[in-house]
């Protein structure tokens, strides 16, 4: 029994890299002390990090399933194993277990189609995992739309792959957005949602949502307002969790459980959730 | 039995629906069995005349479900309080707790209320209680019908009740009663006579139960903080998780400094603990404590009034007497 | 099927405890407890203990692992230890049907090693009802309180304790004990039939005999999510767990770490989806008010679980909460109250 596999302990991690995106989001490289990436995943998984002794808690796992040698973690400051992983410093070893929820339907669903990626703020963490999975198997997906945007240039993360990597590609079209003009800046001004429907995107693709709860209901609606239906549109959420596996019940909303049946959810299924995410 | 019937509330009660003066009253519905009755909200007459309920097992203190119904209507809120209750409500004002404008409160006489845990002790299968010539008359699924007198059925602070008399009302219905000479310190007094050893084995024995329900927490008219310490992971003393029994009982011993001088020893935390813990036995070790330092001080027993420990005068006693503790200074 | 005289269940309690630990229902203060069984412990008289026996397997609070940190690094350290072997004995059929609530969680991938470990040393003898409470309502849920689940089920007249093995375990252990029991005959078969027949009559008279979950189950999310006797029924609501603590079939729990000075512990110990910071974040609260957190404790029980569980319900009606909620609301009011008054 001792020597069975527990879901509740993790491995350690060792973060080799930390690279700061925003004044409140840091992108964190981990590996096991071996060099090696601590298990393999599947685009929009996630991974329990924990810092012992001042908590455990669930992120999306940003890089993509095929970087084979680390993963990385895009981790806003919000809570206190958030503000403790932003002080660390590179060296840090913490903990690691997962993969933990269900992933994109990057072989079944999304195989084929145009995709739409469509992101506020942090919310592009678990998108960037499922966006570099389909530019690496770039013939497997048709054209590629990401639309990105934040309160200010300073919050896009991941701003320079963005426009340096992303926006350089072959059949993706970058649109990035801030909320408020700022002198700097020369793109787009405005939110998201209204951004989108600006942009009046055709329905012949599959559009993937991730940000703020607000973010997502009204781009939702403006993507139906567009003629998508509800079942060509996938989104990611977020609970508390605690144990990942579907039993400690924080993340129970009907019958589902967040942590396992998700977090990646097509938003038909949604509706039949009972309201209150 | 009560004096006052439930005829008798509910006319008032429609009278003051009627009058516009409430529009929400604080009463119990029915449940299963004639014991199992449950506070509720009733918006009008109507609804109180279906499911109002006013027995021997309405013993659930009202006081501090007004601090949120005040908050949600523009009148006021009609509430039954007997006289224990009266002084939950006076500590709650003196607190800020509600505003005293936005209650409309009805003192009504209390005979004790009966415990049902206490019949559940002595007799299988309890299906009701109806009052009866000389006491109670208890039905039992294995026992057969028993008659009892009320006072069995009375639990501690029952049968220690420290007030007949009502601290306040907008309105008394039938007659108030006297402040008691009860002898609820008596088991305290047991206590102090203890070695430091018993009692610690005492309390060791009887906190190592505790599921850490947080019923007595939620229940007690004394614990009004918006977010409690024990629910605070920042604080260092959440302890969910506790690794040893010493800090089931540091909870109870914070809670009970906590409420120190502002308990008004009403016993619902003893009421409604799930694992029959004396909790009210803490409080009123204070409370005696208390009143041997300061001289005699009844929390809730008029508004406004500052408790010893918060309120400093140089004839206090130094610090180092009060942690010999109230035995010794008695 | 065993028997022993009830006179010997002293020796009966030794010779079990000889091989394993006991545990079993007994009388303190505060009513039944299970406690380790030592020579001069008696078996409680009382219907059911005070706690469920999910403790045993999933106990309030336990040690999940450790580490070690120094300067940089993290040890961690695996505390798990082979469970040792032990007996239940007294457990009612409520609380049996209980454990196979908790596997649905516990043991469905990804197995719960903590819990395994406990459930595949424990061997359970239930014990056959003779005299359910006001409070009992297992039959609402297909529990058959004269006939338990459990490794060995055991039936007690007024002079003899039945022994009837129901899996290899049980068997085993009935043969570890065949020199103190004797085999039964014929007249013994119809003693427990007529003991049978005595807790049917009794389990049908109840007063809550009659309540029917027939209108909940998988898939009824909708019929009673928007329900507005929600509110009636929350609105005395403490918020405090007692009803989860008691409850034989709640199994929420919350992980914890604790710097002991030493190094760190990681905890699990219970949690209750009626406390407010149950599903608080940082970034928000899906279940603001109690009204939602008392509805979600209930549309579990009733509705979510048995969506995902083949229709069983994850309640074993052992009327636990009827006795101890401190404001007496509880599920039976829930279920009656719910879509109309259809099941009064």
């Amino acid at each position: 029994m001792t020597d069975m596999k527990e879901p509740l302990i993790p491995v350690v991690g060792v973060v080799t890299d930390i690279r700061i995106d925003t004044p409140d989001v840091k992108t964190f490289r981990v590996v096991t002390p071996e060099g090696k990436k601590a298990f393999a995943h599947k685009p929009g998984q996630c991974a329990m990090l924990s810092v012992p002794g001042v908590g455990e808690a669930m992120f999306s796992i940003t890089s993509s399933p095929t970087n084979q040698e680390y993963m990385e973690f895009s981790i806003k400051k919000c809570g206190c194993v958030t503000e403790w992983l932003h002080a660390m410093e590179v060296g840090q070893e913490i903990t690691i277990r997962g993969p933990l929820g269900n992933s994109f339907p990057v072989d079944t669903a999304f195989a084929g189609h145009d995709m739409l990626f469509i992101a506020g703020g942090i919310g592009l963490a678990p998108l960037r995992s499922v966006i570099n999975y389909c530019r690496h198997y770039r013939d497997r997906y048709g054209k590629i739309d990401i639309v990105y945007g934040s309160r200010t240039k300073q919050d896009l993360v991941d701003y320079h792959e963005i426009i340096d990597e992303w926006a350089k590609d072959e059949g993706v079209n970058v649109y990035l957005t801030i909320d408020r003009e700022q002198p700097e800046w020369e793109g787009h001004v405005g939110f998201v949602p209204n951004y989108v429907k600006e942009l009046g995107f055709s329905t012949d693709k599959i559009a993937v949502l991730c940000g703020p709860p607000i973010m997502i209901k009204f781009t939702l609606a403006g993507l139906m307002e567009l003629g998508f239906d509800k079942t060509q549109v996938y989104t990611t959420m977020e609970l508390r969790m605690k144990c990942g596996i579907g039993k400690c019940g924080r993340c129970n909303i009907g019958s589902k459980y967040v942590c396992k049946d998700g977090p990646v959810f097509r938003c038909d299924q949604l509706d039949e959730l009972p309201d209150e995410y | 039995m009560q004096e006052i019937t439930r005829e008798a509330l509910l006319s008032r009660a429609a009278e003051l629906f009627r009058d516009g003066t409430v529009d929400r009253a604080l009463g119990w519905r029915a449940g299963e069995f004639d014991y199992d009755v449950t506070p509720g909200v009733f918006t009008s007459a109507e609804e109180l005349e279906n499911g109002f309920v006013w027995n021997d097992f309405c013993g659930a203190n009202f006081s501090k479900y007004l601090i949120r119904e005040t908050g949600l209507t523009e009148k006021k809120v009609l509430v039954f309080l007997k006289p224990c209750d009266t002084y939950s409500f006076n500590q709650l004002l003196t607190e800020h707790r509600f505003a005293r404008d936005k209650v409309y409160a009805v003192g009504v006489p209390c005979a004790g209320m009966a415990d049902v845990k206490l019949l559940r002790d002595r007799f299988d299968g309890v299906t009701s209680v109806e009052g009866a010539e000389g006491g109670v008359l208890v039905h039992t699924l294995y026992d057969g019908d028993v008659t009892l007198p009320q006072a069995e059925l009375l639990p501690d602070r029952c049968r220690n009740c420290k007030s007949k008399k009502h601290v306040a009302y907008d309105e008394l219905l039938g007659s108030d009663g006297e402040v008691l000479d009860s002898h609820r310190f008596d088991e305290v007094e047991q206590l102090e006579r203890m070695t430091p050893d018993e009692r610690f084995a005492f309390w060791q024995n009887e906190l190592s139960r505790c599921i850490r329900c947080n019923a007595c927490r939620d229940v007690c008219p004394a614990c009004t903080c918006e977010k409690c310490v024990f629910d605070n992971p920042a604080s260092g003393a959440a302890n969910k998780a506790p690794s040893s029994s010493f800090e089931e009982q540091m909870f109870h011993i914070i809670r009970a400094f906590h409420v120190a001088g502002r308990c008004t020893d009403c016993g619902e935390c003893s009421r409604v603990c799930p694992q029959h813990i004396p909790l009210h036995l803490l409080n009123r070790k204070f409370i005696r404590d208390i009143d041997r330092f300061y001289g005699e001080y009844q929390a809730g027993a008029e508004v406004g009034s500052r408790a010893p420990i918060v309120d400093y005068t140089e004839g206090d006693i130094e610090p180092g007497e009060a942690v010999e503790g109230g035995a010794r200074h008695a | 099927m065993r028997k022993i005289a009830v006179s010997r269940m002293e020796e009966l309690f030794a010779a079990i405890a000889a091989g394993q630990s006991l545990y079993l229902p007994v009388d303190t203060k505060a009513g039944a407890k299970f406690e380790q069984w030592e020579s001069g412990k008696q078996l409680s008289s009382a219907l059911n203990t005070v706690r469920s026996a999910k403790d045993f397997f999933f106990p309030q609070t336990e040690n999940l692992m450790d580490f070690r940190m120094e300067g940089k690094k993290i040890e961690i350290i695996d505390t798990r230890r082979e469970s040792e072997d032990f007996v239940l004995f007294g457990v009612r059929a409520c609380d049996v049907r209980s454990f196979t609530v908790l596997d649905r969680v516990f043991l469905a991938e990804p197995v719960d090693t903590y819990y395994k470990n406990r459930r595949e040393h424990g061997l359970i003898m239930s014990m056959s009802c003779t005299r359910p409470a006001e409070t009992c309502f297992c039959g609402t849920f297909g529990i058959d309180a004269a006939e338990p689940e459990g490794d060995v089920v055991c039936h007690m007249t007024a002079d003899t304790l039945y022994l009837d093995a129901k899996t290899e375990k049980g068997s085993a252990l009935l043969e570890s004990l065949s020199a103190l029991t004797e085999a039964c005959g014929g007249e013994d078969e119809t003693a427990v039939e007529r003991h049978k027949e005595l807790s049917h009559e009794r389990l049908s008279g109840l007063p809550l005999a009659e309540l029917s979950a027939d209108r909940f189950g998988a898939d009824k999310t909708d019929a009673f999510f928007n329900d507005p006797a929600w509110k009636t029924l929350s609105e005395a609501c403490l918020g405090c767990g007692t009803c989860t603590f008691v409850c034989p079939t709640c199994q929420c729990y919350d992980i914890q770490d604790f710097d002991t000075g030493h190094g760190v512990k990681r905890f699990r110990c219970w949690d209750s989806c009626m406390y407010s910071d149950f599903t608080k974040m940082s970034a928000g609260q899906p279940r603001l008010t109690q009204l939602e957190r008392f509805r979600q404790r209930f549309m579990h029980k009733l509705v979510y679980y048995p969506t995902n569980n083949d229709g069983l319900f994850s309640c074993v009606g052992c009327g636990r909460c009827l006795s101890k909620c401190p404001i007496q609301m509880n599920i039976v009011k829930v279920m009656k109250q719910l879509g109309g008054k259809q099941n009064d």
